[in-house]
């Protein structure tokens, strides 16, 4: 049984007096023990409003409107706020994009520390410190000890994201949710933190939710990927084979744009138009009005995921590996 | 090469001046650049890149005039332009023009797209009449793949991708030789950054532009670059042409900028990476600026500072122990 399964999940905002925008429109996804699953899309895919909907974290008025997020049998939508709190933060946890927003600025690094293991956890302060130490020493800080007396701003990016990391770990969950954990950071910096989180989820059996738009990270961190288009996922499956064989057009239009894929001064593919916003839609599937294959098939009706792509058209091995 | 150099930089120094504590009589100094030497060929694609902080946008500012240096000179087509007037200048100013990284700041959200794009033509080609400035407009519009309908509309109706196409048209309405492309497309989204350096592409084949493209990302130097000038703490640590620099990189900054590029094929995360921090740009350390980082530093690169130097294989490095 996997750890985790959301079926069918509508995120949907009210639009005007009466009408409502869906945001996601029936993601299923699964996730077993310590397994790393990369999610990946464009800005306003939908990505991190998958995130969010897990933790159960939409901000009003957006809600969801259907589906199930069952966690070990759970289901997490059925929890009370107080129920959640034991789940959130504790064995699930969550890396967000900008460490300088996820620490308080007016807090140490101890005292924020303390303050989850405490929320969490009965333990004596002296056995809570020697915690916050040990987790500090696992993600590499240097002079872990006196760093526990340091304010976020006294840290450079790097070092504030491996506190960030330190703190979810503290709680040994069995899931870490990471939203684009290093775009704000450094390409030097961006390959210390993955190579941590990797390094850290390997060791301790964790299980990897890595929400991110770069190819490139997730093909080197995740073991399955779900590529997500206008609120949908559009592709699901292994990513060696999504990398090397993508099935859907929008997918292999991804990996063919980027500029390592061909040689210095040739042309990159590119994918004419951007993606919609969610208040509008085309008919039929999403990303037909850019799609090189569309047929009259893909105007009128929604494909759904069936054998990992989301298409009516998909490509064939052959086309795939050109 | 023999041709003389469109744009030449020579040891140029922006320093700039942080607040200082009311008791403490200190002065402290940041160095954004630190003796610069560029001389860009005209027709080239000279990529500049770096992590923040290491001044390679203050490089681009410097050079298009919208920072003075505090030391050295700045070159156009032989003619030393840092020390002119605005008067002076003003000829200039329409052969050399800028694009910005966010599209969402660099227009004005109050301007349609005609009056963002006749601005400059006003401003610096007085001589043109009021029609032969609108045909100018709908000219680049066309170029740079915008609809020519878009003329009476503003900023935020159109998406990322569309913005920086109106943000490249508007460098180029003044038909620009030389052009200042300040991480261009790192705001947009992947399938739309494709778009956008195709775009910079067809320009530079139809136009003969040449350009001086700032980004973080080493992947579109290896497809765009024709040279890169690779920049640590305000100073050049490897120049070279772009196949060289990827197939034999000289200065272990650079090889460890090429490792922390995440591959397709993978691997590259697999071993830990210790933590490494750029060092204070107020008190750098004496000798090589990388040399706290450097996995092969020696004593003498704390002590002595290395100077750009011409190695074997054409490249240049600075790094004592290149070769």
């Amino acid at each position: 049984m996997p750890m985790l399964e959301v079926r069918d999940l509508h995120v949907a905002f009210p639009q005007g007096k009466t009408d409502e925008v869906e945001a996601l429109r029936g993601v299923d996804l699964h996730l077993s023990k310590g397994e790393r699953l990369g999610v990946v899309g464009e800005s306003g895919a939908g990505k991190s409003m998958l995130a969010f909907a897990i933790l159960n974290l939409i901000a009003e008025p957006g809600r969801v409107s259907d589906g199930e997020i069952i966690f070990h049998g759970q289901n997490l939508l059925d929890l009370s706020e107080r129920e959640i709190r034991r789940i959130r933060g504790n064995r699930i946890s969550m890396i967000f994009q900008d460490p300088m927003v996820t620490l308080n600025p007016v807090l140490t690094i101890g005292t924020q520390m303390m303050e989850t293991l405490r929320a969490h956890r009965r333990i004596s302060d002296a056995e809570a410190r020697r915690l916050c130490i040990e987790k500090l020493k696992e993600v590499s800080i240097p002079s872990a000890d006196s760093r526990m007396e340091a304010y976020p701003h006294e840290l450079s990016g790097g070092l504030r994201q491996r506190v960030v990391i330190a703190i979810a770990l503290l709680t040994d969950p069995e899931l870490i949710i990471a939203d684009e954990p290093t775009t704000a950071l450094d390409v030097t910096i961006q390959a210390e933190i993955m190579a941590l989180i990797l390094k850290l989820c390997r060791e301790k059996d964790v299980a990897l939710i890595l929400i991110t738009h770069d190819l490139g990270v997730v093909a080197e961190v995740t073991e399955r990927i779900m590529i997500m288009y206008a609120g949908k996922c559009v592709e699901e499956g292994p990513t060696r084979q999504i990398i090397d064989a993508p099935r859907h057009p929008y997918t292999y239009g991804l990996l063919r744009a980027l500029p390592q894929k061909v040689g210095r001064g040739q042309r990159l593919y590119q994918i004419p138009g951007s993606m919609p916003p969610i208040t509008a839609l085309p008919s039929g599937c999403a990303y037909h009005p850019r799609c090189e294959r569309v047929t009259d098939r893909c105007r009128r009706e929604i494909p759904e995921l069936g054998d990992g792509t989301a298409c009516f058209s998909p490509l064939t091995p052959v086309e795939a590996a050109s | 090469m023999t041709d003389t150099p469109i744009v030449e930089t020579r040891g140029l120094e922006v320093r700039f001046p942080l607040p200082t504590h009311f008791l403490s009589r200190e002065k402290p100094v940041l160095h954004a650049l630190n003796t610069v030497d560029v001389a860009i060929r005209p027709g080239e694609s000279f990529c500049v890149v770096g992590e923040s902080g290491c001044g390679k946008t203050t490089l681009g500012r410097t050079i298009i005039g919208l920072q003075r240096p505090t030391a050295g000179e700045v070159y156009f087509r032989g003619k030393r332009i840092d020390t002119m007037d605005e008067t002076e200048r003003k000829p200039i100013r329409r052969d050399m023009q800028m694009v910005f990284q966010n599209p969402y700041a660099s227009l004005n959200p109050r301007r349609n797209v005609f009056d963002t794009l006749v601005e400059p033509v006003r401003h610096l080609m007085p001589e043109m009449s009021a029609s032969e400035a609108r045909t100018r407009v709908e000219e680049v519009l066309d170029a740079t793949g915008c609809d020519p309908s878009w003329q009476r509309r503003l900023p935020h109706e159109f998406s990322g991708g569309q913005r920086q196409r109106i943000a490249i048209a508007r460098a180029l309405v003044t038909n620009p030789a030389f052009i200042v492309a300040d991480e261009p497309i790192s705001a947009l989204d992947v399938s739309i950054q494709a778009q956008i350096l195709n775009l910079l592409s067809d320009l530079q084949a139809e136009r003969g532009l040449t350009y001086l493209f700032i980004t973080h990302d080493l992947s579109v130097v290896e497809h765009f670059g024709t040279r890169v000038a690779v920049m640590y703490l305000g100073r050049i640590m490897e120049l070279a042409e772009t196949a060289t620099l990827f197939s034999r990189p000289s200065h272990p900054y650079t090889q460890l900028l090429l490792e922390a590029i995440p591959k397709l094929e993978g691997g590259s995360f697999d071993r830990p990476h210790p933590p490494g921090e750029l060092p204070d740009p107020v008190n750098p350390p004496p000798g090589c600026p990388f040399a706290p980082r450097c996995p092969i530093a020696v004593a003498r690169c704390r002590s002595e500072r290395p100077e750009l130097r011409k190695l074997k294989n054409g490249a240049e490095a600075a790094c004592h122990l290149a070769e």
